[in-house]
């Protein structure tokens, strides 16, 4: 005490420069804190309400799967807010979410119509962004329209969790820095069916491939042919069909004389239920080819495609993302949940699109902000479970979700309208990793520039 | 030669699609000289009658999958299975084909009011105006189907005993290998009967003999006291029950959905313009014409030396036949020749 009033200073003096002193100190950081709040994209920071943009097909001939889609991620909404059962919040792990909405703000979205045209899907997502100020654009059901709306996205500094999308261009050569797949992609399914495929088929066999011509088919008909190839088996032919072909039949007879035993359908949506009808319905399943029984097989399976195509799915192979069937906590608490909301089972689709939705909001949460940038980097190399699929990693270097992959086959005695595919393996995640470089392609920086 | 006698068969069937849609097409125009954009949807429509025929008589008990909890999924069991048993399951089993008791009056009730509420207001309006509003209501008629329907193709089985391949080589000598399915078969059958029926009905029966004649000097046959905006209003009628049953046919061919119409409306039109506005005859001769050339442009063989040819051939075609026979193939002239 005495000390100080040595050296001429007060008790009240030193308190009040060290006041001074910490306010001064205290200043930079104060200033500092959203320092780049209005340097990002419809930043919600003066709101109490955070926009999310759910890109889906309204139209169109995926108008089904976007419905799916968007019911998915008005349930996650719901979720996020705090209201209905918390679904996957519940069983997310780790996860910062609490249901009070995203860093405290209530969350609210708008929706578009990408029509599953690329044009259309770009137009609705700059007008999701400019007009109606969304944080974050997510959704969609072809790989063409994911690549289009991502790079926007890259543009605008804008997120981009993309939906149904699984050409290996994704988060290959087209991939993104804004940009996330949770789904799994093409060369996932080719060595995930690969073992099932050596198993039922063997490795001595002849594969005619009819491809879709667009990026998707391309891709995975080079993955699956890899796979096969690699097992032993032979690429007869690979033969592109335009997208939307209808009537396949012209494609298909070449198949029957071409010495191939097996058929591999790289279609979705409405082409594989037509292409695989008419293989059908051509007897290819009936034949005897090599001493073989003749087989089709199609690589990636959607239990709403496969309603379409009737009896011809029943014994046929290929993979999927995600099955409400599955045991795990995280797809049972999202199946109550979704079952309980819309009286029906989600769709892989819808299950994506949910898990995107929450995964976002975790990594804000975990960012703190929703500045971008930061945003990005708690996605890149995030470890979750309890989301259906066992424990999956974003991987950093490409944006690609690593997960459990599912064979499955189309079911011969379904026990329900819904029970359409049965689960035959479950590819362990370690069989389905790749190096990222093979598909080359730059993800681009974290600032853009405005 | 196997691949050869394939692709034509391919071609033939395919053909005979175009050919029952632009048949009908050609049909109005010839008469009412209405542009009809929605002839597609009447397609379409109709495939839809068989859904819906087959939705009615597959109205079933529903067992619940007690293993599911979260929401109510079920086994169907049809009543009249439950109630009839194997006479039940053959009515199910052949649903495609009864469907046309369905189609035919339904068909004919909506291209009666097609024509009376909307088409006859339109007939002297320029072929702009028809084509807008025709296509206006193709697209309000497939919104409406999606609507109840959904967008995704709802599957239409053939009979069983149809369901497989008839074994077409050993019938020409091919050999065994030579497979091409049994429905296609019936479908290109079908066709010729409905084309043939058609064609006996205008030719050989005194209403068509009139239509006929109504389609050459209107005017004419209206001094003589006839009717003929009646006739001809009967006539819009039978061109949607044509589209009606070919569209209903073609289910276990192609998975109908709300789209289908479109896929085939704009190559009917090709058709039509090919085969010469108003002609009969060049209409299905178009249409088989069109759809063989269109088989065997998409052989590998001749896409490795045209990569792409399949997507363009139709249209390629068209355009030569149109500079050397500017009328179509068999278009008379004064049809469109302003």
């Amino acid at each position: 005490m005495s000390d100080f009033k040595k050296s001429g200073m007060s008790r009240r003096g030193l308190l009040k420069a060290g006041a001074v002193g910490g306010l001064v100190a205290a200043t930079p950081s104060f200033f500092i804190k959203d320092a780049w709040a209005e340097e990002f994209r419809n930043n919600p920071t003066n709101s109490g309400e955070v926009k999310l943009g759910f890109n889906v097909p309204q139209s169109g001939p995926y108008a089904d799967e976007g419905a799916d889609e968007l019911r998915a991620y008005m349930l996650a909404v719901k979720h996020l807010n705090g209201e209905g059962d918390g679904g996957m919040l519940n069983t997310m792990k780790p996860s910062m979410l609490t249901g009070k909405g995203v860093l405290g703000k209530k969350v609210t979205y708008a929706t578009g119509d990408t029509q599953t045209k690329s044009d259309a899907a770009r137009a609705s997502a700059k007008r999701m962004i400019e007009k109606d100020g969304v944080l974050m654009v997510t959704g969609g059901s072809s790989s063409g329209v994911a690549v289009a709306v991502q790079s926007l996205c890259q543009e605008q500094g804008i997120i981009f969790m993309a939906g149904l999308t699984h050409s290996n261009d994704t988060t290959g050569k087209d991939k993104r820095r804004y940009g996330f797949r949770h789904f799994f992609n093409a060369y996932m399914s080719g060595a995930a069916l690969a073992p099932v495929l050596n198993k039922e088929y063997g490795s001595d066999r002849r594969a005619y491939h009819l491809t879709a011509d667009y990026t998707w088919g391309w891709t995975q008909e080079e993955s699956i042919k890899n796979s096969t190839e690699a097992l032993g088996w032979e690429t007869v032919n690979t033969v592109k069909t335009p997208v939307g072909a209808g009537d396949f039949s012209q494609y298909i007879t070449p198949v029957l004389n071409s010495g191939a035993d097996v058929l591999i359908l790289n279609h979705y949506g409405k082409d594989m239920i037509n292409s695989l009808s008419q293989a059908v319905q051509f007897g290819l399943r009936d034949k005897q080819v090599n001493g073989k029984n003749f087989e089709i097989v199609v690589p990636l399976f959607s239990r709403l495609m496969a309603q379409g195509a009737g009896d011809a799915i029943k014994g046929i192979l290929g993979t999927t993302n995600w099955n409400w069937s599955l045991q795990d906590d995280g797809s049972k608490a999202f199946v109550q949940s979704f079952g309980a909301e819309y009286g029906a089972p989600p769709s892989m689709a819808a299950h994506t699109c949910y898990v995107q939705t929450l995964l976002y909001a975790n990594a804000c949460e975990m960012a703190g902000t929703f500045y971008p940038p930061e945003v990005i980097k708690q996605l890149e190399g995030f470890n979750f479970d309890g989301m259906g699929n066992g424990p999956t990693l974003y991987r950093a270097e490409d944006h690609q979700c690593f997960k459990d992959v599912l064979v499955v086959r189309g079911n011969e005695n379904p026990s329900s309208q819904f029970d359409l595919l049965k689960v035959v393996d479950i590819t362990p995640r370690a069989q389905v990793e790749y190096d990222w470089t093979i598909f080359g392609g730059e993800l681009g920086p974290y600032e853009v520039k405005m | 030669m196997d691949a050869i006698f394939i692709q034509i068969l391919n071609g033939l069937d395919k053909g005979a699609a175009y050919a029952l849609i632009a048949l009908g097409l050609t049909l109005v125009f010839g008469t009412l000289g209405i542009v009809n954009f929605a002839h597609g949807a009447l397609f379409m429509l109709g495939a839809f009658c068989a859904v819906t025929f087959q939705k009615i008589i597959t109205i079933s008990v529903k067992v619940r999958d007690e293993g599911v909890t979260a929401f109510v999924a079920y086994k169907e069991q049809p009543y009249l299975e439950t109630w009839f048993g194997d006479t039940g399951r053959i009515i199910i089993d052949y649903s495609v084909p009864l469907s046309i008791i369905l189609a035919i009056p339904l068909m004919l009730l909506v291209g009666y009011v097609m024509e009376r509420g909307l088409i006859k207001h339109f007939y002297k309006r320029p072929h702009a105006e028809q084509i807008l509003v025709t296509f206006g209501l193709a697209i309000v008629i497939q919104e409406i189907i999606k609507a109840y329907f959904g967008a995704n193709p709802i599957p239409q089985a053939a009979p069983e005993i149809l369901a497989g391949s008839a074994n077409v080589g050993s019938w020409v000598g091919l050999g065994d290998n030579l497979v091409y399915p049994w429905w296609r078969l019936i479908y290109l059958c079908f066709s010729g009967i409905v084309i043939f029926a058609v064609f006996a009905f205008l030719q050989f029966t005194t209403y068509g003999m009139v239509v006929r004649a109504g389609m050459r000097d209107r005017e004419t046959v209206g001094l003589l006291g006839i009717n003929i905006e009646r006739r001809f209003t009967v006539v819009f009628a039978i061109a949607a029950i044509v589209a009606g049953v070919a569209g209903v046919m073609y289910t276990p061919i192609l998975p109908p959905d709300y789209h289908l119409g479109m896929e085939f409306l704009v190559l009917s039109f090709v058709v039509v313009v090919v085969g010469g506005m108003g002609s009969l005859g060049g209409a299905v001769l178009a249409g088989f014409l069109l759809g063989i050339v269109q088989s065997f442009a998409s052989m590998n063989e001749v896409k490795d030396i045209f990569p792409g040819i399949d997507q363009i051939i139709l249209y390629l075609v068209a355009v030569v036949i149109l500079l050397v026979l500017p009328r179509g193939l068999m278009g008379r002239a004064g049809v469109m020749d302003d």
